[in-house]
Order: C-alpha cells, then sequence, then structure tokens
C-alpha cells in the first residue's frame, strides 16, 4: 500500500484500492533464510515440463536471453550470467527458489529481473504490467522444479 | 618454535598473494570504463554500412535535415540565412557541448531543443514537435556537421545538478523488470543478450540509423525503447529528466568522436 498514489474521486480510490488488494491476496509473501527460500510460494507444487516451458517463452522467464542452457534446439543462448547446465546439482530447491524470487537479496548488482518481487516495491511500471509479478507463484514453482532436474554438466 | 613460524609464513604468503590478486581486482573493476563507441561493438558489414556516406541510410535523413536548413520560416529567412547554406558558420565545437546550459531557461538544453527554440522564435514557425520528424532531420542533420569532434559536455557549475539527476536515473531500477542502465551498459558491455552484442551504450553516434527498426532514431527515443523492454514508462522527450539523462549518457562518452548519423543494431 505504500507508494500508493489515491486517485482524487472517491469512486475511482474505491475501485484502485479494490484492485490492490486484490493483487495483495493473490500475493504470498516469503522469507529469504541462510540464501534460500525453503517454503514453495503459496504452498504450489511445481511441474518440470510447465517450468520448461516458462523458462523459454521470451515474456516469462527468458531464462535464455542471458543463460546458456541445455536446450539446443534453440539457437544464440545468450553468455553475460552463468550457464544453467547443471545448476539442480549446485544449488537445492530452496536456493534455487531465491534466485528466481529475487536474486537481489543475493547479488544487490545482478541485471537478472526479480521474478517474484512484491509489485509494491517496484518503480514507475508500465500501466500493463503495474500491480503484477513478472510470474505467477506457480509459474515460479514450475521453474524451480524444472532447474533442479538440470544436473548435467 | 622458529620451524612452525616459518611453517605458518609458508601457508601464509599464498593467501596474501591471492588476497592483493584480489585487491588489484577490485582496484580495477571500480575504475570506470574506458569510453568506446557502439561502433566497436558492431559487425564488419554495419561499420562498412556506416562508413560509407553512400549505404549509410542515415544521410537520407541529413539531406531531408538540409533542406529543411534552408526552407524559408514565417519571418522570410531561413537557418542558413545566418548560419550559411550549408550551416558552415555554426560553431562545431559547440555542437559537441550539448546539452549546454542556458543562461536565460536556467536549465540544460539539448540541440534539438535548441533548434526547435530558434525555429519558433526567430523564424516565426509553429512549434516544432519534440523528435517529430522534421526535428529529428533538423537535429541530424546540424550534429552531422561535428563528425569527428569530440563529445565535450559540462558536467560541473550549474550542469552539475542536471548531471547528478540523470546519473541517479541511470543507476535507478525501474519497470516490472527491475532494472537500470548501469545493470546492462556497465556490467556487461560486449557479452551477449541472445544473439546481440550489448555496447557501453553511448550517445555519440546519435540520432543513429537503427537496423532494428529501419529508421532514424532520437537517443531520448532510444532510452524509451529500453525503458520499454524493462516494462517501465517511459520519460517524456524534452522533460527535464529526459534531458538530465541526456546529459548524464552524453557525458559519459566525453572525449568520443561524434559520429552522426551512426549505424546500430
Amino acid at each position: 500500500m505504500s507508494g500508493f498514489r489515491l486517485s482524487t474521486t472517491p469512486a475511482l480510490a474505491a475501485l484502485a484500492l479494490g484492485a490492490v488488494q486484490a493483487a495483495e491476496k493473490e500475493y504470498c509473501d516469503w522469507e529469504v533464510d541462510n540464501f534460500a527460500v525453503q517454503q514453495p510460494l503459496c504452498g504450489l507444487q511445481g511441474d518440470a515440463k510447465r517450468g520448461r516451458t516458462v523458462a523459454l517463452n521470451r515474456s516469462k522467464g527468458n531464462c535464455l536471453a542471458c543463460h546458456q542452457m541445455p536446450i539446443p534446439e534453440e539457437d544464440f543462448h545468450g553468455n553475460l550470467a552463468p550457464p544453467l547446465n547443471s545448476v539442480g546439482a549446485r544449488y537445492d530447491p530452496g536456493q534455487l527458489r531465491a534466485r528466481v524470487v529475487d536474486i537481489k537479496q543475493i547479488n544487490p548488482n545482478s541485471l537478472m529481473p526479480s521474478f517474484y518481487k512484491h509489485p509494491d516495491n517496484l518503480n514507475r511500471v508500465s500501466e500493463k504490467f503495474r500491480g503484477k509479478t513478472v510470474l505467477t507463484a506457480q509459474e515460479v514453482e514450475d521453474v524451480v522444479v524444472y532447474l533442479s532436474t538440470l544436473k548435467q554438466e | 618454535m622458529k620451524k612452525s613460524f616459518r611453517s605458518l609464513n609458508d601457508t601464509t604468503t599464498p593467501w596474501i598473494a591471492a588476497g592483493l590478486f584480489c585487491a588489484v581486482i577490485v582496484v580495477h573493476a571500480a575504475v570506470p570504463n574506458e569510453p568506446r563507441s557502439g561502433y566497436e561493438y558492431l559487425r564488419e558489414e554495419s561499420k562498412e554500412m556506416q562508413d560509407d556516406e553512400f549505404m549509410n541510410p542515415g544521410m537520407q535523413t541529413v539531406e531531408t535535415g538540409l533542406a529543411l536548413f534552408n526552407q524559408e520560416g514565417q519571418s522570410g529567412e531561413s537557418c542558413g540565412s545566418c548560419h550559411g547554406e550549408e550551416g558552415e558558420k555554426l560553431d562545431i565545437q559547440r555542437i559537441a557541448m550539448y546539452p549546454v546550459f542556458d543562461e536565460e531557461l536556467k536549465k540544460p538544453v539539448t540541440l534539438q531543443q535548441r533548434i526547435l527554440m530558434e525555429s519558433e522564435n526567430r523564424l516565426g514557425n509553429k512549434p516544432l514537435k519534440y523528435n517529430g520528424k522534421e526535428s529529428l532531420a533538423l537535429e541530424t542533420f546540424v550534429r552531422h556537421l561535428a563528425v569527428g569532434e569530440k563529445v565535450n559536455v559540462k558536467t560541473d557549475g550549474p550542469m552539475a545538478p542536471y548531471f547528478e539527476r540523470g546519473e541517479t536515473l541511470y543507476h535507478v531500477r525501474s519497470g516490472q523488470l527491475d532494472m537500470g542502465c548501469t545493470n546492462c551498459h556497465d556490467f556487461y558491455a560486449g557479452m551477449k543478450i541472445r544473439a546481440n552484442t550489448l555496447s557501453q551504450g553511448q550517445s555519440n553516434g546519435y540520432p543513429v540509423y537503427r537496423l532494428k527498426n529501419g529508421r532514424i532514431n532520437a537517443i531520448q527515443d532510444r532510452f524509451n525503447q529500453c525503458y520499454r523492454q524493462f516494462r517501465a514508462d517511459g520519460l517524456e522527450y524534452g522533460s527535464d529528466d529526459a534531458v538530465a539523462l541526456e546529459v548524464y549518457v552524453t557525458a559519459r562518452g566525453n572525449g568520443l568522436p561524434i559520429e552522426t548519423p551512426g549505424v546500430r543494431f
């Protein structure tokens, strides 16, 4: 709620307030402990196959923009971030979740989007995306399960 | 006693060396990048396209700008009446200093703002739209006159608060993707986002012809193209914030040669 500007008319304000409350109802809080978020978001169970789709989708995970991945059918993997080929061997699901949810909790200089940061804590978001996280809680859980399966070098 | 002291020494030496090595890396990383033009990150074909005036698509805009420069305004005069038909009476060292501090407005103005003000106030023309086709063509023509001149934007005195505001905007994260200019252009120049090579985000080639959208692009337009990519609101053309960011980004490339019209991806 902080940082939210009230509209000039009460009717609009009430409408906007309703929208914010709805967004907050959907948003599940998380906690970083020892560089990990142990609890699945909203207690949801992820699915690796769906997670792979989310990871590839250019308007969702878009991981290939910066990371190399074991996805040979796609050309031109980005190279400015660590390869994800064996990321599931390096990190447990809680550590992976922390990195997907909000990498800046671990590396404040990272350029990686915070895929599940509270929308109130974002700056100048364009109208279309305002009040929303980049990924839904379910999509985060799907990606975490998918990344956990990447164990081969 | 002596022996154990020496063995301690033997094990610590590599650690001291490693520590010094890290310190060197940290110091090195803290030194700002040497400015490098976006030209250096281009593929050879694109460099050739920029270098050859007949191949460079931006030269069409320069030609359009030249025609507008000599177009009579309401006053019966044109830009060329005072500045020469080819703009030869303009001071190219001054062009390379834009954005400059305007004593009357008490704030910095960009080269395009200066041209629009002159067109309206001296030639009596209807106000032109910031980054409209004609405005951009005029700016491209005028800046092209200073090709090879080194970018030389003032950052001290009355410019300092605007430079600092621009620096803040450059570093602050925005948009749903929560990124700032610095996160790509200071940290990862030369590396790849998919097939695209990131540059330092220098403005010395602007206005540039972008191969990606097939048209001439103003620097403030380019800012907003990045903002749109990270799902943030853009800055209004000619607003104090957009000008401040132009001041910072341009000054960040002080010393680079003007390349207008550059060719970029």
